[in-house]
């Protein structure tokens, strides 16, 4: 799950991390407001879930309240387009009102979890302000890292190593270690997937600062933090991602238009990629899960079909411990209850397949039968072309 | 032969009482397997389809010389049970339950240092080892007992590759889901090693997604140790960056875990790879034809 930056900053605040003061605006008068306690200038932020604000023109420097009122009114209900949101952009609904910080220089740190060590890794660069992808796959050798061993946390000489190789002035030091070791305590305790602090800044007032902040959480680890699940921003979210995830389905909305549901994460993308393979483009992906009952395949169905870009659905189902009647039983249902108008391609396998396969004849239903996963995405991209 | 389980393995099963756990076990019990106990912390001394249930793992492993377990509990309590199953010294822990928090993995994985006992999962198929023994959720009927193995980090792709293989007669000797979550017990290479030393495994299916880098460095084990032809298979061409593809490992992040650039590796270190999840049965039968061993994996005719 991901949050705005300034509730990340809230939350890294509350572990002795130092971030810019400010408070978020959800109106002009607002950002007026906040500007004035901040002393007449600030920095206008739009808040979006998605990087690149400052390049598409979401982030600007006020220099006094008018220029606040003037970038407020230009931000808010902007739609802004960066390399991390797709080519539709999105609505800017909230702005971070923040103090202006004298900045002297510009670094990165980041905290994840390393698959290949198993263990939570903490890395630092000089190179801050870039995208740290780039730092990686240009000078790979300006980005250091520290792997924390669980059982004792991230240690003082860990974090001084970072400091000193990234090149924080001397005297900063010792401010730097606080601020990694709040970072990286603020990971664990609230179950971050990614916790990057891009740019880290040191100010011309001698202060090692959260100059951005981006903090995404384990969405399996939500149950045990209520507070942080109450950031959740739902304007952020695909509409039928969120009914989705009502019904326990994983969903994640393409651009193409067959839309697909299947059971099992890794044979879903499988079926994205034979429909492509066949020329065809997929509209979503859907795990129905292993326990998919008639209420879900319906509920499936509904959000497929209220993707006004579906022009055909390939249902896609290894039956193991599911038997396929039952599945067969949701599909017509759902085919029924719908008003079904559209192509529908059907593969079933597993128990029962051939029960399951009488049904769906037997339906009355326009359903096209496949044998194979192959043969139902040829089926299928001939039918919606 | 085979790989991790075969029918001397006595298995346990912690979360026996639950509703996932009672019904996989019976069909585990259907299919052969030898289970032996169940655990479930409270109710202990009681019985469940005429198996034993122990309030500890310890009592479980004492009581009924179990060498494996299965987890079947919810998210939050299955790290603490699979630790209790390593404390209890245990050869192989099987963890079914999805949806871990990727710390408490972190957690476990540092708890088991130094320990002997193995874990697949957590988030996975489970591991079976056909007409011997089934442990995890996975489909027995549409198994054949025989030379092939098959490792995967997805479970109905999995199916879909041994219904593959079945269905042309040709049989496998262990199938292994390693599951979709980032950290994780037993990677590709473990198993590749195993499958690589099992006398009565002639050829690998390995199936791989989008995520992370394990692919890749399997690929590097294969060029350089692998005595056996592997034929493989990547999903999530289609996936776009920063998507959690369902599970929690299916993420392509910071441009890393594209499946152009395993498929690449892969091809690059001599897996032969099906173009398509349909023919993945095919592309091994064209492979084994190649070398002169299709005969010898077909174990049904």
């Amino acid at each position: 799950m991901n949050i705005h930056e300034y509730q990340g900053k809230a939350v890294l605040k509350q572990y002795g991390v130092t971030v810019p003061q400010g408070e978020v605006a959800f109106s002009v008068n607002e950002a007026e407001q906040i500007a004035e306690k901040l002393g007449g200038k600030a920095v206008v932020k739009a808040q979006i879930h998605a990087g690149g604000r400052g390049k598409a023109g979401g982030v600007k420097v006020a220099k006094n309240l008018d220029e606040v009122r003037t970038y407020a009114e230009q931000i808010l209900g902007m739609t802004l387009v960066t390399h991390q949101t797709g080519p539709e952009g999105k609505v800017v609904k909230r702005l971070l009102i923040e103090e202006l910080s004298d900045i002297k220089k510009e670094y990165y740190v980041g905290v994840v979890v390393d698959r290949a060590t198993s263990r939570v890794v903490m890395m630092a660069s000089e190179e801050g302000g870039t995208e740290i992808e780039e730092v990686a796959a240009k000078t790979p050798e300006k980005i250091f890292k520290e792997v924390i061993d669980p059982a004792v946390g991230l240690q003082a000489f860990q974090a001084r190593k970072l400091a000193f190789a990234i090149n924080i002035p001397r005297e900063l030091v010792n401010q730097a270690v606080k601020f990694m070791m709040g970072l990286y305590q603020a990971f664990v305790d609230k179950d971050c997937s990614i916790a990057e602090i891009n740019p880290l800044v040191v100010t011309g007032d001698g202060k090692v600062v959260a100059l951005d902040a981006k903090l995404n959480f384990d969405s399996n680890a939500l149950f045990r933090h209520k507070d942080i699940f109450e950031l959740r921003d739902l304007d952020e979210e695909d509409q039928k991602e969120i009914e989705a995830s009502k019904y326990d389905l994983s969903y994640i909305a393409l651009e193409g238009n067959i839309g697909c549901m299947v059971n099992g994460a890794g044979l879903a993308m499988a079926t994205m990629d034979t429909i492509k393979y066949f020329g065809g483009q997929p509209a979503n992906f859907l795990d129905v899960g292993g326990g998919a009952t008639t209420e879900k395949v319906t509920a499936a169905f509904k959000i497929i079909l209220s993707d006004p870009n579906v022009q055909g659905i390939l249902v896609n189902i290894f039956g193991g411990i599911m038997k396929c009647d039952v599945i067969a039983e949701g599909v017509i249902t759902a085919a029924r209850d719908v008003g079904l108008d559209k192509p529908l391609v059907v593969r079933l396998e597993g128990t029962n397949v051939e029960l399951g396969k009488k049904m769906l004849n037997e339906s009355g239903l326009n359903i096209v039968a496949a044998d194979s996963l192959a043969d139902a995405a040829e089926k299928i991209v001939g039918l919606v072309k | 032969m085979s790989i991790l389980v075969n029918k001397n393995t006595k298995v346990i099963t912690q979360g026996i009482t639950g509703a996932t756990g009672l019904f996989h076990t019976k069909q585990a019990i259907e299919y052969g397997t030898n289970v032996v106990g169940g655990v479930t912390p409270g109710k202990g001394g009681t019985e469940v389809e005429g198996i034993p249930v122990f309030d500890t793992v310890m009592q479980a492993k004492e009581k009924t010389g179990a060498n494996a377990s299965v987890i079947y509990v919810p998210p939050a309590f299955a790290a603490d049970a699979i630790m209790e199953a390593v404390d209890a010294d245990l050869d192989l822990v099987i963890c079914i339950t999805e949806g871990i928090p990727v710390l408490d993995m972190v957690k476990v994985k540092r708890y088991m240092e130094g320990k002997r006992t193995r874990l697949i999962g957590p988030n996975c198929p489970g591991v079976i080892t056909p007409g011997e023994c089934k442990i995890g959720i996975m489909p027995g009927y549409i198994h054949l007992p025989g030379r092939v193995g098959v490792i995967s980090r997805s479970g109905t792709l999995t199916y879909e590759a041994v219904h593959q293989l079945s269905t042309r007669g040709i049989g496998q000797s262990t199938a292994v889901g390693i599951g979709g979550d980032p950290v994780k017990g037993t990677e590709f290479i473990d198993v590749l090693e195993m499958f690589n030393n099992d006398p009565d495994t002639d050829a690998v299916i390995m199936i791989g997604e989008i995520g992370g880098t394990a692919e890749e460095e399997a690929a590097e084990w294969i060029r350089d140790h692998m005595k056996k032809p592997v034929v493989g298979f990547i999903a999530g061409a289609t996936a776009p960056p920063g998507k959690r593809m369902g599970h929690a490992g299916a993420i392509i992040s910071g441009g890393k875990g594209t499946a152009a650039e395993k498929i690449a590796k892969m091809q690059e270190c001599g897996i032969r790879m099906a173009p398509t999840p349909s023919e993945m049965g095919s592309t091994l039968v064209e492979l084994l034809q190649e070398r002169g061993m299709l005969d010898q994996v077909i174990t049904k005719k």
